[in-house]
């Protein structure tokens, strides 16, 4: 069986399919990324712990210490 | 035994709307897009407070694939202009390689992630400055003042002056006077920039019915306008210099580039067609790569300052 080239037809789309799942991976590892920091650094944790905490109540932080 | 042929197809048959990768990509104005880069990298470095590096750059990608998003939905809505200009006809939409629904689809889907995307790694009010801006570009320029009036140059200049703003916004999450002045500087800038260009190289505008100024009020008024404007810069600069993300580094480079600025500003006001044309549209061309420097600089400058301030340094 005599395999012949592709065509140009197919090289665009291959190139195009390559490029997607670049793009698609990069998305997966900047998506991971921000993850990762935004557990480590925990800023949005604080409101949704179900805890009762002084600190995050106007005023109360400085009424306790009195 | 199936025997299994593959038979190439000639490339005179490749379909027109079959496109390459590249082709998506040349749809979102890859130069618009790292001037955007950069000018929102400066607008986050000089923000006061700290952010985290990993959510700077990632707010600084989703920057810059808002402004990718509204670049692809301007050659949807150009294509017609796009095909009759000889600058413009090898984009892929007027060039056959690129369907203009796909460039539609493209950059509503690009705009929605990369709204989503920067409102959940930095906040909403950068995400909603985004979507501003990109709704600024593609309605309020491409779609309506781009075709009916020469404003179009000063009131759509608002959206490439937007980008340090959004910066500023993803490290504050809010406003401050010092991004306003990064705006009004950008803002003030462009006409300057883009008549200086337009004094020199011609841009037939005309032929696809685009009122742009040196069509509609003639050379002459646009010559004015360029000095007009060229003034109108020089507060902003001088504001920025003496604001807190400035210092006596930032005002020494902002004095340089004025003085530059507003020389060759002056020169080219001063003369008219017939002197342009004897010596090539000299005075026109240093003016519009005075303008190159002369943003690029200010901008460059400013991160240096912020550098210099986390090191003890700069600053007032």
């Amino acid at each position: 069986m005599v395999m012949h080239r592709d065509s140009e037809m197919h090289v665009r789309r291959r190139g195009r399919n390559l490029g997607l799942l670049v793009v698609l991976i990069g998305f997966i590892a900047v998506v991971f990324a921000v993850t990762v920091v935004k557990v480590r650094t925990g800023g949005l944790q604080e409101g949704f712990d179900h805890v009762l905490r002084p600190q995050m109540i106007e005023g109360q932080t400085e009424g306790a210490s009195q | 035994m199936t025997d299994l042929s593959l038979h190439s197809i000639p490339d005179s048959a490749v379909p027109e709307t079959e496109p390459a990768f590249g082709d998506y990509v040349a749809l979102l104005k890859p130069r618009l897009m790292s001037l955007c880069v950069f000018t929102a990298f400066v607008g986050l470095v000089v923000a006061p407070g700290a952010m985290h590096p990993v959510l700077a750059a990632v707010s600084i990608l989703f920057i810059a694939l808002g402004a990718g998003a509204s670049g692809a939905l301007n050659m949807w809505v150009d294509h017609d202009i796009d095909a009759v200009m000889k600058r413009t006809s090898g984009r892929p939409i007027p060039d056959g390689r690129v369907a203009r629904d796909d460039a539609l689809a493209l950059g509503l889907g690009l705009s929605g992630i990369s709204v989503v995307m920067l409102g959940l790694v930095a906040n909403w009010v950068a995400a909603g400055l985004l979507a501003f801006t990109i709704f600024f570009y593609a309605v309020i320029y491409s779609i309506w003042l781009k075709r009916t009036t020469h404003w179009n140059t000063v009131v759509g200049g608002a959206a490439g002056a937007l980008p340090p703003v959004i910066g500023w916004a993803a490290a504050t999450g809010g406003l401050g006077w010092e991004a306003v002045a990064m705006f009004a500087l950008l803002f003030a800038w462009q006409p300057t920039h883009f008549w200086a260009l337009a004094l020199f190289v011609k841009l037939d505008y005309h032929r696809a019915g685009i009122p742009m100024l040196t069509v509609t009020r003639g050379r002459d008024e646009t010559r004015r306008q360029a000095l007009l404007w060229a003034v109108l810069t020089v507060p902003a600069s001088l504001f920025l210099a003496l604001s807190p993300v400035g210092g006596p580094l930032t005002l020494a480079v902002a004095l340089v580039l004025n003085a530059v600025w507003m020389q060759r500003a002056i020169v080219v006001w001063r003369r008219d067609d017939a002197a342009s044309e004897a010596d090539g549209h000299a005075a026109e061309k240093a003016l519009f790569k005075w303008s190159l420097v002369y943003m690029l600089a200010h901008f460059a400058v400013l991160a240096v300052e912020a550098g210099l301030l986390s090191f003890g340094l700069g600053g007032w």
